[in-house]
């Protein structure tokens, strides 16, 4: 019988720290191949066309940029909630919800044009997803209600709400019926970074940006340790006096602006409109890339890199391999299973240890 | 049939799967775990009972394998979070991710088949009686079963000495680690109740409610049922109340759209999101009482001293 068995580490291990991600991603990649081989696929190919071929031509990297704009996003505002032991997993409702109030100029208003218009629709995007999660937060610290419960249910009301939108009173009139707006006009499009290759938008940059800024708030200012010791020990950053419902407040209207950001800018910078699915859940994903990250905003560019590259290797499988592009859904939730998984091992050694060695020892 | 007959039936059929995924998790977190994968094992268990019984031919047998698949999908998360000693939080998002990932991917065939509904009971005699025939002796099997199931967790939580033990090592594990009560194995069981309890709640919807697979067909019913518990206070006849309390919510936001009352349909659809909400709002208000009621050791990390 073998057994294991996990002990603590006197202190937490540097090395694995930094390995853990990789290992996951490697553990990940062993796991597609077995994956593909009960499906009948060859495994070195399959992973070829899923990880490889996207990055091979320059179309799929813009189409890269585009899916990890989203991700990275919202992944560097939900790094600034879990660090701070706020749990928004409603992140797809405030993403929706940015996208719905940053729209509102370009669908409501569609005359009111100018170089203007482009920044207004960005903050009023990112007031939305502020909004938003403005209400768990305070339901959190007025009522000490659960978050993780309330972020979700409105996560389904943000989505009704929006199909209620764009199939009523925000249907485009000359749509022939079908539940879209009208398409923006060009001073409300965000613009490609280099038109002339592919269709990536200023939406990355933003994501880049963003995380550069929160990364420098969290490792450079006094609101980053406030974040990181409330987060360990809400008794130790209370004796330092730091007050636990001001940074609720604080992580979740970070985060909020940055998935309703988010949304304005997919909505914006990549479908030219609404719809009544904005979103392929880029809102859960990001909880993938923020661990993926270990919740550093810079591990979280290139977490969020890898994640997007699933989506587009999920497409390319379908074509190539006849594999449903819903595996990137499979992928992605195993990579977070052993994500978290080796960063155990952070914390704690494992030991495989077997029956015949534990008695052994006892006797002795 | 009246009316009020109908509409106590349908509240019933909407009742049921919440109140058995929240009967499981009510026992894991009893136990000191928080299981967030329910979600994602009842749309295992929906997706997998709608496949047997596809193949089969049989409801009974897509039934027993969906609690199967259930169980075995929760030994990932127990796996992870008490032997590997992971975030259950984050374990638990991790399950319900994967969760409705791969029955997305599973399902993909059976989207717009026809199921295999589970019959309901009809006892000549009984079932005929006016007003509660139908409702007491024409129910469709889960019914019962998760009758069976609250009167049984009810009584092994505070009935048994099993129950007390599992209560007393969600309450303080490291006491019931030092009077040598095996913290780990109660727990692992404790949770693959609650992925069976889940995944049977799973079947229920492709079984019973809508006999079809539709993607994501649980529709945050496992998060509602994370919220019951909390509203029960983690007692198992609160929790049917609660779950008939929402279902009568459903079915009253299906009715008023059907009566056409004017107001959007995605408005009234919201309504049971919006309701538990509000239900949480209310009972979490009062911090002493819930703290009181939570078990102390709920969702805190284990390690064994040796």
């Amino acid at each position: 019988m073998m057994r294991i068995e996990i002990v603590k580490r006197p202190q937490h291990s540097a090395l694995f720290s930094a390995l853990s991600p990789f290992i996951a991603l490697f553990l990940t990649l062993i796991a597609g191949a077995i994956l593909f081989s009960i499906l009948g696929k060859n495994p070195i190919s399959a992973l070829d066309s899923y990880f490889v071929e996207p990055l091979t031509e320059v179309w799929s990297i813009h189409e890269l940029l585009v899916k990890a704009a989203p991700l990275i996003l919202i992944a560097v505002g939900l790094s600034v909630c879990f660090l701070s032991n706020n749990w928004n997993i409603g992140a797809e409702g405030q993403f929706i919800a940015g996208g719905i109030a940053g729209s509102i100029l370009p669908v409501v208003f569609p005359d009111f044009q100018g170089w203007y218009v482009l920044p207004i629709m960005l903050l009023l995007g990112m007031a939305g997803g502020m909004a938003y999660a403005t209400i768990p937060a305070y339901l959190k610290v007025r009522f000490n209600t659960n978050e993780i419960l309330t972020s979700l249910m409105l996560v389904y009301v943000a989505q009704l709400f929006l199909d209620w939108l764009v199939r009523g009173p925000w249907r485009n009139p000359q749509g022939y019926n079908f539940p879209e707006t009208v398409q923006f006009s060009d001073s409300a499009v965000l613009p490609a970074i280099w038109p002339d290759s592919g269709r990536a938008h200023w939406g990355f940059a933003l994501a880049i940006i963003a995380a550069v800024l929160v990364w420098f708030m969290l490792s450079r200012t006094l609101n980053g340790f406030e974040i990181k010791v409330l987060g360990r020990s809400s008794r130790a950053g209370r004796f330092a006096g730091f007050s636990a419902g001001r940074l609720t407040f604080f992580a979740f209207l970070v985060s909020g602006a940055l998935a309703g950001l988010a949304g304005i800018a997919e909505v914006s910078g990549a479908v030219g409109q609404l719809r009544t699915s904005i979103s392929p859940g880029y809102g859960f994903t990001a909880i993938i890339v923020a661990f993926l990250g270990r919740l550093n905003p810079l591990g979280i560019i290139a977490a969020g890199l890898v994640l997007a590259l699933s989506y587009l290797g999920g497409e390319a499988a379908q074509i190539s391999l006849g594999i449903s592009e819903k595996s990137a859904r499979i992928f992605q939730g195993i990579i977070l299973f052993f994500v978290l998984a080796s960063d155990s091992l952070i914390y704690y050694r494992i030991r495989i240890v077997s029956r015949l060695s534990d008695t052994a020892l006892k006797g002795a | 049939m009246t009316m009020f007959e109908a509409i106590l039936l349908t509240v019933a059929t909407a009742a049921t799967p919440l109140l058995i995924a929240a009967l499981g998790e009510l026992v894991v977190e009893r136990s000191g775990v928080l299981n967030l994968g329910v979600e994602g094992m009842m749309v295992m268990g929906a997706v997998t009972g709608f496949a047997v019984a596809q193949y089969t031919g049989s409801a009974w047998l897509g039934m027993f394998a969906a609690i199967l698949a259930g169980a075995a999908f929760s030994l990932l998360f127990g796996f992870l979070t008490l032997t590997l000693i992971t975030n259950q939080v984050a374990t638990g998002l991790a399950l319900t991710l994967l969760g409705l990932g791969a029955s997305a991917m599973i399902g993909e065939s059976f989207v717009g088949l026809p199921g295999i509904r589970m019959n309901s009971f009809y006892i000549q005699g009984l079932t005929d009686i006016p007003y509660v025939g139908r409702f007491l002796f024409g129910q469709d099997p889960i019914f019962y079963i998760s009758i069976l199931l609250t009167i049984g967790v009810a009584w092994f939580l505070f009935r048994t000495r099993a129950g007390l033990t599992l209560r007393a090592v969600g309450d303080n594990h490291t006491s019931a680690h030092a009077l040598g009560v095996p913290v780990v194995r109660i727990r692992y069981l404790a949770v693959i109740f609650g992925g069976a309890c889940a995944g049977l709640a799973g079947a229920q919807l492709s079984l019973v409610y809508v006999p079809q697979w539709v993607e994501n067909m649980t529709s945050g019913r496992g998060w509602i049922a994370l919220a019951l518990v909390v509203f029960a206070s983690w007692r198992p006849w609160r929790i049917l109340a609660g779950a008939y309390l929402f279902g009568a919510v459903t079915i009253g936001q299906l009715h008023a759209q059907a009566l056409g009352i004017g107001v959007p349909s995605q408005f009234m659809s919201s309504l049971p999101y919006l309701a538990t909400i509000v239900v949480l709002v209310l009972i979490s208000r009062n911090k002493r009482l819930t703290l009181m009621n939570t078990p102390t050791s709920l969702g805190k990390p284990f390690v064994p001293d040796r």
